[in-house]
Parts: C-alpha cells; structure tokens; sequence
C-alpha cells in the first residue's frame, strides 16, 4: 500500500476528523479523479474530432494554437477555446424564459456526468458498484433530454422550438430499442451490474457479448448516436435546417455547457458499448496461446480506454460519411426497424436459452 | 377551443442553407410545408441599368458578378449577343477556347453545386472533396485571365489573350517546404493545356469518389429520390432550363439544340431524367461533369492541334496589340479610342443565349446606335428556378426544402442581379 509514503502529520489529521466526514472525503475524492479525466477527455475527443474529421476530408484540422511558442500540432486548442467560450457574454434573449433557459444546460450536463458513477473502469475500479447500475445508467441517458426540450422551450426561438419538438420525439423512438438491447445484455450476463456483466464476458473475445448479440449490438450503438444527437441523426441540431436547433439562442458557457454534455455522452455510449458487448476492461486474448505470460493477456484499463476510443473513432467516421437523416425517417428507423429487430432477437435468444444452444450451452 | 395555426417561420436571409441570402417564409403545419414564399432582391445590385451607363465592353466584368459560380458562361452569352449585333464571328480558335473555358465553368458550378447540395443535406465531407478538385480549375481560370473568379476573359470577337505556356507556380513559404511544393508543382510544368489535360484524365476518378459516398448511399437516397417532383408538362410551364428541366425528362440542351460556336463538332451526350426528382437532377449532373469532361479533351486535342488568332482584328472593337500602340499611331488612336468611350453597335436588337450551367442564361440587347446598350435585359436560370419553390415545396418537410434549394443550384447573384 501507499500508506508508508504519507507522512504522519497527514494520517493525524486525516484521524482527526470523524468517519462520516471521512466517507464523505473519500467519495468526493473519487469524483474529482473521476471527473476531472473526464472533462479533459471530453476537451480532447473535440480536438480529436477535428483531426479525424479533418484527415477524412484532406485538410489538417487544427495545427496552430500550442504551449509555450511550440506549436504540437496544435494541440492548445480546445484549451484555447475553453477560455474563449469563458469569457464570452451568455445572451439572455429578450423574452426567454431566464430560469429555464439557464437551467436546461445544467439539465444536461449533470446527467451525462452522474452516469459515470456506475462506470466500472477496472475489477472494482468504480465509484460505486451498485446492483441495478444498468437500469440506473438507462434512467439517467433518458433524463439528458429534458435540457434539450427546456432548452428549445425556453429560447423562445421557432427554431428551436422544432428542435426541442425533434429531440423529445426522437429520443422516445430510440430509448426503447436501446432499453430492449439491454435487456439481451441483462439476459446473457443474468445481472444489472456493470461490474458482473463484464466478468460474465471473461475468456476472450470470442466470449464478448457482441458476438451472440450481434444485433442488439448495432442496435445500441446506433441507437447510441441517436441518443446523443450525433450525425447522421443529428435532426435536433439540424446545422443546415433548423441552424444549431435547441442551442440557437446560447452562447459563451451556456453553449460550451451543452457541447460538453454531448461529448460526455458520447464518451458514456462508448464505454457503455465496450463494458457490455466487447468485454469492457477485459484482455481480447486472454487464452490466446501467443499472448500468455505479457501484458497482451491482462485484463487493464488500457484496453478499456482503447475500446471507447475505438467507438468514438466511429462516431467521427458517421459523422464524416453520411449524411443527415430527415425527422420523419428517423422516426421509421426506430420504431419500425430497430424495436422489431430486439424483439426479434430477444425472443431468438431465449428460445436458444431455454433449449441450451450456442453460447448457452451449459 | 383554441385555433390550430400554421407555424412561421422565417428561413433566412442569414440562414447556413440560404445559398445566400435567400429570405424564405414558410407557412408550415408542423414540420410540413404549407406554402413556401421566398423573398428576393436582397442582393439587387441593378446590373441591367448599370450596363446601360457603361460602354458596351466595360460590362464585361458585370456579367462575372451575376452568377459568381459559372463566371465565364456568363460572359459568354453577353459576348455572344455583341457579336451578333456587329454581325461578326470570332476566330476558330477563339470559339475553342470560349468552348473548352464553358465546360470547365460547368465543371467549377457543379462542383460548388455537389459540395453546397450534400452539405444542406449533412454530409459535410462532400463540400470539402469539391473544393480540392475546383482549386486545380481556379488555377486555370487564373492562368489565363489573372483572376481566380472574375475573369473578364471572353471578349467580343474572341478572348482576351491567348493560352499561356507556362502555370502559375507554388513557392516555397513558412508553411511549405522545398519537398512538398515541389510536388505541387509537379504537373504545373507544362503548358496550361497540359496541366487541363492532367486534370481531365484524374476528374474521372474523383467524380466516382463522389458517387461512392452519395450515389448508392441509403440516406442520401432516402433524402432525394421522390423529393421536389416537378412534372415535364410543370417543368416546361414554369420555364426551367438546364439539368432541372432534363430531370423531368425533357430532352433540352442549346448546346444540342442550338448549337453555338463550335459545339456541333464535339461529341457528347446529354443525360436525361424519368422521375423528375431531385435524385435524378443528381444525377444529371454527375453525368454532366463526365460529359464536360469529355468535350474538354476534345477541346485540349484541337488546341493543340491548331494555332491561330485569338480574337479579330478589327480594332473597332478589340484592342491592338501593346507593341503596335508603342509603334504606330493609328493603333495608338484605336486603343485610345476603344478603352475611353468603347465601340457603338449597330442600331437594333438582338438575343443571345447559352447552355449555362444552371440552365439558359440569356441576354437581350438592344442598340439604339451609341456605345452604351439601350436596354439590357438578363434572363437567368436561377430566378426562374427559384419562382417554383413554392410549387416543389409544398407538402414536403423543412428538411427537404433544404435539399429543394440545394437541387435548385440558386446563386443569388444570378437571382437579384
């Protein structure tokens, strides 16, 4: 342990204070070293995009702002821009409605970010393990709407007022193909937490979850890309048709608040994806006969981190290659293709339970 | 209980799918569009009485300014009906060019048209893919006129200069070493009729990078096909012209139909629709680009096959060459006389009209004998297109009157002049 390098003034203070104190201590300091990697990644997965973007489409991306003179391929940039959003004035439109519209963004930043209380990084890296995390995890990604809808509402702006109306219909479409691929999830592993249904992929890649549910597999991660309003379902933001939709009227951190909530979701919807159909922390090789013995066949938290960046990369990769959805189309996708293709193989899934074939065999 | 109203919305003038600054009100119910208005004359730059205070060859550079896209056919058709008021023809050589500089002006429209349609439409990759290729052709518009958009390079009775032998070369900066600008100069070492050439044999390849990502690509189809129906018998009544007349399935080309120049010696095809949607118009134009292609080889082959003038030489109306202004008087007299107050045409009036790439862009000119034309009147493409917004409209979602506006090729400069 790391006991012996504290020194003991440290540890008497520490005893000093009572335990519920401690407890408490202890769990904000969890938060922090969850949060503050968090928002950093979500600084970075910007400046990724606009490199990844900007590579699929034959130009540099942003290469100028850098530290200290040195330029490193201008990786100063979202700080840069940070600081920019922070010092811009947040326009209150006349006529909005200022209590919501100053909440909504906080609406949906604070559910992006609590999801990650039942993210398990590691074997019991979380910052709590509890039973019901998939449900807890499906309740909090469905809240996230309300500051889009409030957002639209309050702007009093016809924009994004259909942007709000876009949004709330969109997400119920896609919430419930999501919740029916989870429940195929919930029925391999046989349970709700994250932590378990993780050990319940051990063994391998070819003991991932994606592979027995391949559909449902799709199905949530594009569903995923629609949760969180990411091209090509990106209706609500509609660039070119309803201008940005539900953020029109914000600006300065108002806005810079709603951008990091949608790349906090796309970071949750990654490691979402990971943690239940590619084995989350868990090693691809680890009865691979050339992996035994190095790092290959560990389980760690790199290959955590080398999962969710995989499913950001694809996120950029949709965005550079399709082309946007219309409302109505969207609607169809999710009600008339995905529910059906879950249902589908959920009841597929259980008959192959009930009479023991494929993956359950034993 | 209340009363259902429809929902306004006002769609532009500063709106990222505006083209411009096409101001739109639409009545919708929902998100479906109950009546689409557009309003128009905010770039109103009054061209047709700015022609009639100017010289006949000062307007020249007007006409780059109306269609900011397809500069040159513009030009075209403003030359063409000068010289057919004066009764003359300009050298063969000069018709090539004008011909070969048209299509690559087609090229450059349809370019710009792919990269704004897919981008209204969400796939942003497009526009940048458009952008890389129509670099190469602004370096061929810059080579021989000196500017990258207006050019005012077509002149009564021919071009203004002849084919350069030499392009325009990189040099080496803070932001590009000796390596990498040697490599953009790789094919800039030749004539610019070898770089054009260069440029005709990769098109090919791009044009089906482009159709990779959109052609047989579900959401695009789902966004286009069946969308803005516009029957032949509706398309015919309305006026419209070029690829949107052909995606209803009208068999329509000047270049066909009324050869100018010399494009009854090329050999091209014109693609035709069926469904009158805004897939077909698509691919009309992707079509479109490979058949300007083409004539643009067979140009390139004539070209160098063939040398001659580039423009008559009747001084009245071209400039004398700068060497025999320094030598003679009579050529001093003429370019003196040409760039002060320009050239008269004969009294009388006269139509000329071009296969733009939008459509038929006309000019009517009439002279009442002096320098300054009479009256001027310009028939563009994307005015008459653009009256049929609310008809195309109708019915369809917010969503489509994105991709409406972006099948309409509107350029408001055309629009408003």
């Amino acid at each position: 342990m790391m006991i012996e390098f504290i020194p003991d003034w440290l540890i008497v203070f520490w005893n000093w204070f009572p335990v519920d104190i401690q407890t408490v201590l202890i769990i904000l300091g969890k938060i922090v070293l969850i949060l503050l990697p968090l928002l950093l990644s979500v600084a970075y997965v910007t400046y990724a995009e606009r490199k990844v973007i900007g590579a699929m489409q034959v130009r540099i991306g942003p290469n100028r702002v850098g530290f200290f003179g040195f330029r490193l391929w201008g990786l100063g940039q979202p700080i840069a821009d940070t600081l920019k959003l922070m010092m811009k004035e947040v326009v209150l439109p006349t006529k909005a409605n200022k209590f919501l519209f100053l909440t909504a963004p906080v609406l949906s930043i604070a559910p992006a970010l609590a999801a990650w209380a039942v993210i398990p990084f590691d074997r019991g890296m979380a910052l709590t393990e509890i039973n019901a995390g998939l449900l807890y995890v499906l309740a909090l990604t469905s809240i996230g709407v309300y500051g889009v809808i409030i957002a639209g509402w309050a702007s009093n702006s016809k924009y994004a007022m259909l942007s709000a109306l876009r949004a709330g219909a969109q997400i119920v479409a896609y919430e419930i193909a999501m919740g029916f691929a989870l429940v195929g999830v919930l029925m391999a592993s046989g349970s709700l937490n994250l932590g378990d249904i993780v050990e319940a992929q051990a063994g391998g890649f070819e003991n991932w979850f994606a592979w027995p549910l391949l559909p449902l597999f799709f199905v949530y991660f594009i569903s995923g890309v629609a949760e969180t309003n990411r091209a090509p379902f990106d209706v609500a933001e509609g660039e070119s048709e309803i201008v940005a939709g539900f953020h029109v009227e914000y600006s300065g951190m108002a806005f810079a608040i709603f951008f990091l909530a949608e790349y906090a979701n796309i970071i949750l919807i990654s490691a979402l994806t990971s943690l239940m159909f590619l084995g989350g922390w868990l090693s691809p090789f680890e009865n691979a006969a050339f992996a035994q013995g190095t790092f290959l066949a560990e389980t760690s938290l790199l290959w955590f981190v080398g999962k969710i960046s995989f499913f950001i990369f694809v996120f950029f990769w949709l965005r550079a290659t399709f082309p946007r959805y219309r409302y109505d189309q969207i609607m169809r996708l999710g009600w008339k293709v995905f529910i059906p293709v879950t249902i589908v193989w959920l009841v597929v899934e259980a008959v192959m339970f009930v009479a023991k074939v494929g993956p359950w065999a034993v | 209980m209340p009363e259902i109203r429809n929902y306004t919305l006002n769609f532009g003038p500063a709106h990222p799918a505006a083209h411009g600054v096409l101001r739109l009100v639409l009545e919708m119910d929902g998100e479906v569009i109950q009546r689409a208005d557009p309003h128009v004359g905010l770039l109103h730059r009054a061209t047709e009485k700015l022609a009639e205070s100017k010289p006949y060859n000062q307007s020249i550079g007007y006409m780059d300014r109306l269609d900011y896209v397809s500069m040159m056919c513009n030009e075209h058709s403003y030359v063409l009906a000068m010289e057919k008021l004066l009764g003359v023809e300009c050298p063969e050589r000069a018709q090539y060019i004008r011909v070969m500089f048209a299509e690559i002006t087609r090229i450059l429209n349809h370019l710009l048209w792919i990269g704004a349609h897919a981008l209204d439409v969400g796939a942003m990759t497009m526009f940048l893919y458009a952008f890389r290729e129509r670099e190469d052709l602004m370096d061929a518009y810059e080579a021989v006129s000196g500017a990258r958009l207006h050019a005012t390079y077509f002149r009564p009775g021919g071009v203004a200069r002849d084919l350069p032998d030499t392009m325009p070369q990189y040099e080496t900066s803070k932001w590009h070493n000796k390596r990498e600008v040697s490599r953009l100069n790789e094919n800039r070492q030749g004539s610019l009729l070898d770089f054009l050439e260069d440029f005709t044999n990769r098109f090919p390849k791009y044009i089906d990078e482009y159709e990779t990502l959109l052609s047989d690509n579900r959401i695009w189809k789902q966004r286009t096909v069946d969308i803005g129906i516009v029957t032949p018998e509706r398309a015919m009544a309305l006026g419209f012209t070029g690829p949107m007349l052909r995606g209803s399935g009208v068999e329509w080309d000047l270049r066909k139909k009324q050869p100018y120049e010399v494009y009854d010696r090329m050999d091209f095809d014109i693609p035709v629709g069926t469904n009158g949607d805004c897939y077909d118009r698509y691919l009309i134009r992707i079509e479109e680009f490979r058949q300007s292609n083409r004539i643009i080889k067979q140009c390139i082959k004539w070209l160098r096959e063939n040398d001659g003038p580039v423009i008559l030489q009747d001084h009245k109306v071209s400039p004398p060459s700068r060497e025999g202004m320094k030598a003679d008087m009579e050529s001093l007299i003429h370019h003196f006389k040409l760039f002060t107050e320009g050239f008269c045409l004969p009294k009388g009036e006269a139509y000329a009209a071009t296969e733009h790439p939008k459509g038929e862009f006309g000019i009517y000119l009439v002279s009442d004998g002096a320098n300054k034309p009479y009256r001027m009147k310009i028939r563009p493409p994307s005015f008459v297109h653009i009256s049929a917004m609310d008809e195309m409209t109708r019915g369809h979602m917010l969503a489509d009157v994105v991709a409406i506006i972006g099948t309409q090729d509107i350029v408001f400069g055309d629009v408003d002049r």
